[in-house]
């Protein structure tokens, strides 16, 4: 009966019209729903906020997962498409007359944000591993204590008043548009360099993998994608401060690439999803709607000495869960695999979704 | 006004005291990192817990200092090899990076239980009474004189254990070949725990010396000291002792130095610029040395 | 694949979550009113929250104990809704919204931080909810940064930022005399930052010159390098605008190094933790404060009491911020003429003299920020002593 459910899923994936229909019925959704308030706001914003996370974890894995290096500098990136986009609304677009500006807006901070990618990954030709992370550390201070330095562009107070310009439906958009540019930079020829990188820098110079290039390209649309994500969350949130983009917002999104699973685009977009829901979940109002059925007997103790302290209880539960996590399934819940939808044609047998083999491409990834 | 050289011998102090306390955190990550290739992030953590431990043992217990330190380290050292049996021995064969998360993962639990208990900032009762001598202007606390000299002592200790004792040379084989030394009748497992408790303990004692030199403690300082402690080490070279010993003091002596020098507003910038520029520099730290790498 | 079934599985969990929380809770058909209350629990300011919920739980069950409130001729339950934004503003949002859309509460209290306030305050004027916030004192929380004005739903409890700068400045060159004065301050805190730069300009206007303008970032905790820097430029009194944590060690480790000038702080010294913190470091300085438990009004006293008997420690000023702006919510509801949010910001608008425990509070017309008086206290014998009244 299993067998014969996996047969046909994977028929229906092999299908051509599978991905536009998908695409279809996503952008339909986006779009009813906030028109005709199928959900409510809450639960919009968490759905806008799981667009911005896969955007996120999606960008952070292809430097972090499929080129194994170990780069802390993701928030620092955010930082930038987030002030650069929100000046530009706010000082230089007339977006209140044309809203489309936005999107121009957008795509200018990611810009910006790339340029500062090519920064980083100047370093990263000398310099790998740990001390790379130092690296990527160091970058991401730097742009916090600018950000905060800086009075012009508010310093420690940030910038408020930012337009809300964010909506579902164009969130996802950007989510899907930017998750189909990694997915195919992936699968393209730079996206072999990359994993060639990952696994024997040195031979794969020798094989005539041009590894200054590639390395700049990775960095590079991982730095623009994680520009946009920031200007989305600026036009969001109304308001921006270098505290938000800390070594512990770095962290967050570490924690979505690792628990999803490493060099794998779904398992980005699994731990992105699972982390943020799960974040939202453990609200002691959600905890206690969601158990109210249960009998006063259960449920009052239950409340009293668990649910009111959930507040605090989450940011305990989370870690040791994400710890519990990582002990079953040490590379991430999909590690090195990946979602048979997102995998092209020609690489669909070779690649496969079966646990790889221990051949020297584990030994290679193993040594992160 | 005070003179100019008595001003930049008082700074001269002040990182000197900074610098030995990175020193004592930096350490344990620098061991760790020698002997497993793991990037332990839960250490900034056992610190902050070995400060809390300090703050109970002071006002709950109220020992006298030397028992407190004695205390705190042993039972930091527990708290580091409680972990490492935990969350560190499965994830042995996996890679690398999956016990770093769970480092994180493990740091965040660490602080988020120290704040169910303790969500206000506590004061660590004074454990040694503090004398000020002022030498031609310059002051002298004696707090800050026995810090530095504890920490020195701490380490000069460790050196010897590292270079003189058996257990110190079965470390450094197996952070040269962890496959073979095995087979020469090494018990890895038991000296890897005994890595993990040198290194806790030593963050033990460095919580301990803070709280003293900086009595007010909350369950999250030791995030910011955790990550320039790593630093300190990966500048120094890490996986070596010294070399973490050194990069510690370079940290501290630069963090004061650009406070002296310049506007105190620029000191991150100025600290991590600098910090970059060595490392691009210097790849694999000062005295790391480069991992032969076969084609 | 299994892990094809799986990860599916895992989708199909997570959007059936999705939709319960989308479904929202049943609540139970009393008469009650819901209020929301956003706080600080995890995140960098801890302390902040837990003082700030244990306020607004006395409130709560005061309130209730006495029978309730009564709006409109009908007697309604209060319950709270506490709910945790670790200082963060896209937790503030996420909470913010959860609040107002799925538990329908008819007004917000908190965040108190300006970090999370901000965000909170946008969500809330959005949806023409009531929001008052006791602790942010950034003038943006209640401000349309577009069009310059007031927001219409959103007030707070304490005084602004520039207020205290400026009356701080004041008294020192007034009562202290002091001519040359040194700032320490925490460059990646925003109300700090401002009130030092606002205590500088005034400062200066008065007359008097900032000698030592040096900087610190959140979490530091060696200041030995800036000390050494105040100290060589030979200062009448060193400004602190800095939360009481830090102030337990700068203050220590200035008298330490043989700095025995007066301290001056603001509003954030005034918790009871500080001089736990910071012992005698700080007997004998100044610092501006909401109100003084020394000449307290009854009102004040039977807070403060209540307070040290539930939870066993005298109330900080956030504490006694938040219990105000519970009160005035509470009298915004008396005033209301139906149980509703436009009629409860209506009542809130209208409050002309609340005697709250941070003195008397009443809103300018169109304002959302109170008209409320400081007071300057002194550090003496290791308890706060009222020196003056410092009004607008």
């Amino acid at each position: 009966m299993i067998a014969a459910i996996k047969k046909h899923w994977n028929r229906t994936l092999d299908a051509r019209w599978t991905l536009p229909a998908g695409l279809a019925v996503g952008m339909v959704l986006a779009f009813a729903i906030p028109h005709f308030g199928l959900l409510n706001n809450y639960v919009q914003l968490v759905l806008i906020y799981v667009g911005i996370n896969i955007i996120l974890a999606t960008s952070l894995n292809l430097v972090n997962g499929y080129m194994g290096e170990f780069s802390l500098a993701h928030a620092g990136f955010m930082a930038v498409g987030a002030y650069s986009s929100a000046l530009l609304t706010m000082k230089v677009l007339p977006v209140a007359a044309y809203p489309a500006l936005f999107h121009l807006a957008i795509l200018a901070g990611g810009l910006i944000t790339a340029l500062l990618g090519l920064l980083v990954a100047l370093p990263s030709f000398k310099v790998r591993g740990d001390y790379l992370a130092i690296v990527t550390l160091a970058f991401l201070m730097i742009v916090k204590s600018a950000l905060e330095n800086i009075d012009a562009i508010g310093g420690p107070r940030g910038i408020s008043g930012i337009p809300r310009l964010t909506t579902l439906p164009w969130v996802f958009c950007w989510t899907t548009a930017l998750v189909w540019l990694i997915r195919n930079f992936v699968y393209s020829c730079y996206g072999r360099g990359v994993l060639a990188i990952r696994e024997d820098e040195i031979a794969s110079e020798l094989m005539s993998v041009n590894t200054r290039r590639v390395k700049v390209l990775a960095f590079m649309l991982s730095a623009f994608c994680a520009g946009i994500a920031g200007a989305l969350f600026a036009h969001l949130l109304q308001f921006i401060s270098p505290r938000v983009f800390d070594v512990v917002k770095t962290t967050e999104i570490l924690i979505m690439v690792y628990l999803g699973g490493i060099a794998s685009i779904g398992g980005s977009i699994l731990g992105a999803t699972l982390y943020t829901v799960m974040l939202e979940l453990l609200r002691p109002s959600t905890v206690a709607g969601l158990l109210s059925w249960l009998p006063a007997v259960v449920f009052d103790p239950l409340d009293h000495y668990f649910i009111r302290h959930l507040g605090v209880l989450r940011m305990i539960i989370m870690p040791l869960a994400l710890v519990l996590v990582m002990l079953f399934w040490p590379r991430g819940i999909l590690g090195l695999r990946e979602f048979r939808g997102f995998i092209p044609q020609r690489d669909r047998r070779s690649h496969g979704t079966a646990p790889l083999r221990r051949t020297n491409t584990h030994a290679a990834a193993d040594s992160l | 006004m005070t003179q100019p050289g008595i001003y930049w011998l008082q700074q001269i102090l002040n990182a000197l005291q900074l610098g030995s306390i990175y020193a004592l955190i930096a350490l344990g990550y620098s061991m760790v990192y020698g002997i497993l290739t793991m990037i332990n992030f839960a250490h900034g953590d056992v610190f902050m817990v070995g400060a809390f431990l300090c703050f109970l043992a002071a006002t709950v217990l109220k020992l006298p200092f030397v028992l407190t330190l004695l205390l705190t380290m042993s039972a930091a050292a527990g708290l580091g090899v409680l972990i490492e049996r935990l969350a560190y021995k499965p994830l042995r064969h996996a890679p690398r990076v999956s016990a770093i998360i769970t480092a994180l993962g493990v740091g965040l639990f660490l602080e988020n239980l120290t704040l169910a208990f303790y969500p206000y900032p506590q004061h660590v009762p004074p454990l040694l009474h503090n004398v000020t001598w002022r030498l031609g202007g310059v002051a002298f606390s004696s707090l800050q004189l026995i810090v530095i000299s504890l920490s020195l002592t701490l380490m000069l200790v460790l050196d010897y254990v590292v270079r003189r004792t058996s257990v110190g040379v079965a470390m450094r084989a197996i952070s040269w070949d962890k496959t073979f030394v095995p087979l020469m009748g090494v018990p890895v497992n038991l000296i890897i725990s005994i890595t993990f408790a040198i290194g806790a303990g030593l963050a033990g004692a460095a919580g301990t010396m803070y709280s003293l030199a900086y009595p007010v403690i909350d369950p999250y300082m030791g995030i910011m000291v955790g990550w320039k402690a790593f630093i300190a080490a990966v500048v120094g070279g890490i996986g070596t002792i010294r070399g973490a010993v050194i990069g510690a003091f370079i940290l501290g002596g630069v963090e004061i130095m650009v406070v002296a020098l310049l506007p105190s507003t620029y000191r991150d910038l100025v600290v991590f610029s600098l910090l970059l520029t060595l490392i691009v520099i210097r790849p694999h730290g000062i005295l790391g040395a480069p991992r032969v790498q076969k084609v | 694949m299994k892990k094809q079934l799986s990860v599916f599985l895992n989708l199909l969990v997570v959007s059936a979550a999705i939709a319960l929380v989308g479904c929202g809770a049943r609540a139970p058909k009393e008469a009650a009113i819901k209020i929301g209350v956003i706080v600080e629990l995890t995140g960098d300011m801890p302390a902040v929250g837990a003082s700030s919920r244990h306020a607004a739980e006395l409130a709560v069950a005061a309130v209730n104990h006495a029978g309730g409130v009564t709006v409109a001729g009908k007697r309604y339950r209060i319950d709270l809704v506490l709910e945790d934004n670790a200082a963060k503003p896209d937790q503030s949002a996420a909470v913010a919204n959860k609040l107002i859309t799925q538990d329908e509460v008819i007004a917000i209290v908190g965040p108190n931080a300006s970090l999370g306030a901000i965000p909170a305050a946008e969500i809330a004027e959005a949806n023409h909810t009531l929001l008052i916030t006791p602790w942010s004192t950034n003038p943006k929380t209640t401000m349309n940064t577009a069009s310059g004005a007031p927001k219409r739903y959103v007030f707070r409890a304490c005084f602004t930022d520039p207020f205290e700068g400026r009356v701080l400045a004041g008294f020192i060159t007034g009562q202290l005399k002091a001519r040359r004065a040194a700032v320490l301050y925490d460059v990646a805190s925003e109300a700090p930052k401002s009130q030092a730069e606002l205590f500088r300009q005034t400062f200066e206007k008065l007359g008097g010159s900032v000698v030592a303008f040096e900087t610190y970032t959140t979490g530091d905790r060696d200041f030995s390098a800036q000390l050494t820097k105040i100290q060589s430029a030979n200062p009448d009194v060193i400004f602190l605008p800095a939360y009481y944590n830090d102030v337990g060690l700068i203050a220590q480790q200035a008298r330490r190094q043989g700095l025995n000038q007066t301290l001056i702080g603001s509003d954030a010294w005034s918790s009871p933790e500080l001089v736990k913190l910071a012992q005698g470091s700080v007997e004998g300085a100044y610092f501006a404060n909401h109100y003084a438990a020394d000449i307290a009004t009854p009102t004040a006293r039977e807070f403060i009491a209540a307070y040290q008997q539930k939870y066993g420690k005298t109330p900080d000023d956030v504490a006694a911020l938040t219990y105000d702006a519970m009160g005035l919510l509470f009298q915004a509801l008396k005033t209301a003429v139906a149980p509703e949010r436009e009629a409860v910001r209506n009542g809130m608008a209208a409050i002309t003299g609340y005697p709250g425990v941070t003195g008397d509070i009443r809103f300018a017309p169109g304002s959302g920020d109170p008209v409320k008086s400081a007071v300057i206290m002194q550090v003496k014998s290791g308890q706060f002593a009222w020196v003056t009244n410092a009004v607008p």
